[in-house]
């Protein structure tokens, strides 16, 4: 006879959902088991190195879909450590948005002000500094200059990074190895194993069958170390309570792949997702002209040519983030890195006749490569993807050992997504080709589809069940004891970098989480301090706990 | 790198690599290259190892460079018959097209509603790859072979230990008002 791993809690992905969860229940009493598909890599294990294989590869995934790719994080310590750790609050008016149901997308419960106090224990966990001028690179400095010039504001964003750490090296999608960003793996994942939680690198989750308790039974395959493709080893284990944050790519297709075992999932589940309404622009900077319209010299007889030099975004336009906009014409509009290869593949030669992402005049582009500056748009979409039928396993059919797969997410851009996006290419024009500064085109939408970082909404939170998989706590719709943390439970589209978000929603789910776990029988109690101790940020949050409950 | 004499290839190689210098050209290996049709100045994607970085277990596709070679040439002589263009028989059929038809199928083969479009997107984005991150080599050794597509883009070299570093990075001053409605944290209201 075979006996089945149990365990109190289990979390699906170690990223911001799954750690925050994960630190949260295991310093609160429970036993916890964070099952996370991806490597577990250490400091000094991330390389700059671009060959397959390296870090570069391991830890981050990129889906091919229908009409969108995606790119996210595949490691313990999920996005967190792939991403570029730009941490601004959300504008008030996302979450008063409608979107494409014609009334409020959000869970009345959850405006900006409500969501002010779990922000501010967020940004005391990571921590979230700002930054000054003299921390800004050249690229986010011009950016901020042509703004300027356009008449336009520009900020320092805000960011979890530690400046005095920082080199400027720009290869913070291969992993920080300075430690200078602050990922999950320096706060609240090694807070989680000190309570005695236990994470399982290489494990990715299949689907959920009931268990004979009348929990849940977690089904997963133990993925090869270098060629994701094979499966080594297959498991179950058996939990009372489980939080699924695999990511907006993933969470649904765990769940479609459970309803045969567990009944129907709620309409939403794979539906609604948001590309966070993002697009890319590549501008080439004319040196010349950037010295003498803008006054900038950086030495050497040198204006910029500095792409390569920085750390992801540093310095965004706010302009557009208007609330007295219409929907669909806000955007924020942030100076990004993008490193060769993925960053340069579908940036289109400026002028060039018909279709310019390959061939002679891309290449002419490329020798100017350290002149190019990148503007990234983050808009309001349609909520307009949906996902097919689940593949065999995980949530892509991979095609590399490691990073490429094809996903089976559609996504067909709406008329009021495309026209957003066109109200962001205009303004980017009007900014930087102003008087001959640069000449700029979009990336092109024909090869892989849209391309987004910041993948949401696919399993989201709200007050109506024919438009939401979640309620208000998280607490996926008919299925009670799972819930669902990540940023597949954000709405829609947030017009700014979404981690920052995403965490603060995983850090409000929690009471509610506990008091589940509680009414199974698990001795857990709500009240942790910050992974480092500190009690401010649950000071503010601690006359909310009480409301935070389902029934309250 | 290959810098081999392409008239040794064998006709795999020549067809892929036809097809990685249109998406990056470059110029002639030698007068009589016939793959690489010397559409530009300077080394293009196949001297950055396009098929090297093809033919790496890690890309994915190495199995299936066979079919791809030859969908590719039946595509060639497809088109070739479409537009009455006599084709060169002692090259393969996608290698003897001139550079604008190769461009021309290229675009055609990797259009939205394309049914073969992924094929076509992935060998693309490797022959990129191989251009401008050199993948299928360690960057180090990359870097200290003078690779012709990281020397192209101009990606500086790191430090001895292999890690880049860039003490000198900012012009150290405000380059722009902020917005009037930033919040204490920092960020928009």
């Amino acid at each position: 006879m075979t006996t089945t791993e149990s365990t109190d809690v289990l979390v699906i992905g170690s990223g911001f959902g799954g750690a925050i969860a994960a630190y949260h229940l295991a310093a609160g009493g429970a036993r916890v088991v964070v099952l996370e598909r991806g490597p577990w890599l250490k400091t000094e294990d991330f390389e700059h190195d671009f060959m397959l294989g390296s870090s570069y590869t391991r830890i981050f995934d990129f889906t091919v879909g229908d009409g969108i790719s995606v790119l996210s994080g595949n490691c313990v310590g999920g996005g967190s450590v792939v991403y570029f750790a730009t941490m601004p609050r959300a504008p008030s008016f996302v979450f008063e948005r409608h979107g494409s149901i014609g009334r409020r997308m959000w869970p009345s419960a959850v405006t900006r002000d409500t969501l002010e106090p779990w922000y501010d224990r967020v940004e005391e966990a990571l921590p979230v500094t700002q930054r000054g001028w003299d921390d800004v690179p050249y690229s986010g400095g011009l950016w901020a200059a042509a703004c300027a010039r356009a008449g336009h504001t520009a900020n320092p964003v805000p960011v979890a990074v530690d400046n005095k750490l920082c080199t400027n090296c720009n290869w913070m999608m291969a992993g920080c190895r300075f430690d200078a960003k602050r990922s999950l793996l320096l706060n609240y994942l090694p807070a989680a194993l000190a309570h005695g939680a236990e994470i399982r690198p290489l494990h990715e989750v299949q689907h959920l069958s009931r268990s004979d308790d009348g929990g849940y039974r977690v089904h997963y395959n133990v993925i090869d170390d270098v060629d994701y493709r094979l499966q080594t080893a297959s498991g179950s284990i058996d939990a009372k309570i489980v939080v699924i944050a695999a990511g907006a790519g993933a969470t649904p297709v765990i769940l479609q792949r459970s309803a045969p075992a567990l009944g129907a999932m709620p309409h939403a589940v794979g539906r609604y997702f948001s590309g966070n309404g993002e697009r890319l622009n590549t501008a080439i900077i004319n040196e010349d002209r950037a010295a003498e319209l803008l006054g900038l010299s950086r030495g050497g007889g040198l204006a910029y040519s500095a792409n390569q030099i920085g750390r992801g975004p540093a310095v965004a336009s706010w302009d557009r983030l208007d609330a007295t906009l219409p929907e669909y014409s806000r955007f924020s509009l942030e100076q990004l890195y993008f490193p060769p290869g993925l960053g340069t593949i579908l940036a289109q030669a400026p002028g060039a006749a018909g279709v310019s992402w390959f061939g002679v005049e891309k290449k002419e582009i490329l020798r100017r490569w350290q002149s190019w500056l990148t503007i990234f748009t983050m808009s309001e979409d349609d909520n307009e993807g949906v996902f097919g039928p689940p593949p065999g396993t995980g949530n892509a059919m991979r095609i590399s050992q490691q990073m490429l797969g094809r996903g089976n997410l559609g996504y067909h851009p709406t008329g009021n997504t495309l026209r957003g996006w066109a109200e962001s290419d205009a303004a980017v024009r009007d900014i930087v080709e102003r008087d001959g500064l640069a000449t700029v085109m979009p990336w092109t939408n024909d090869v892989i589809g849209a391309y987004t970082v910041h993948p949401l909404a696919s399993c989201r939170i709200g007050d109506d069940p024919a438009t939401s998989a979640l309620d208000g706590h998280h607490e996926l719709r008919g299925h009670p004891g799972i819930f669902v943390t990540d940023s597949s439970a954000v709405p829609g589209a947030l017009t700014v970098n979404p981690a920052l978000t995403i965490a603060a929603l995983a850090e409000r789910a929690m009471p509610a989480i506990m008091s589940a776990a509680r009414q199974r029988g698990i001795a857990a109690e709500y009240g942790a301090p910050a992974p480092d101790g500190g009690t401010s940020g649950r000071r503010g949050t601690a006359p909310l706990v009480a409301t935070m409950a389902p029934g309250s | 790198m290959n810098t081999g004499a392409p008239h040794e290839e064998n006709d795999r190689t020549m067809t892929l690599e036809a097809f990685a210098d249109t998406i990056i050209p470059g110029e002639k290996r030698s007068p009589g290259d016939r793959a690489v049709a010397g559409a530009a100045d300077g080394p293009g994607a196949v001297q950055g190892g396009a098929v090297e970085l093809l033919e790496t277990p890690a890309a994915g596709i190495a199995d299936g460079l066979d079919d791809i070679a030859r969908m590719l040439n039946e595509h060639a002589r497809a088109y070739a018959a479409g537009y009455a263009l006599i084709l060169d028989a002692t090259v393969p059929p996608f290698v003897a097209l001139p550079f604008a038809d190769r461009t021309a199928l290229i675009r055609a083969l990797t259009a939205p509603g394309h049914p073969e479009k992924e094929v076509w997107v992935s060998v693309a984005l490797f022959s990129n790859m191989a251009f401008d991150t050199a993948a299928h080599m360690h960057t180090a050794d990359a870097l200290a072979a003078n690779h012709p597509g990281l020397a192209t883009i101009g990606l500086t070299k790191p430090d001895s230990d292999g890690l880049w570093r860039f003490p000198e990075f900012s012009y150290g001053r405000p380059l722009a008002e902020l917005h009037p409605a930033t919040t204490s944290s920092g960020g928009p209201a």
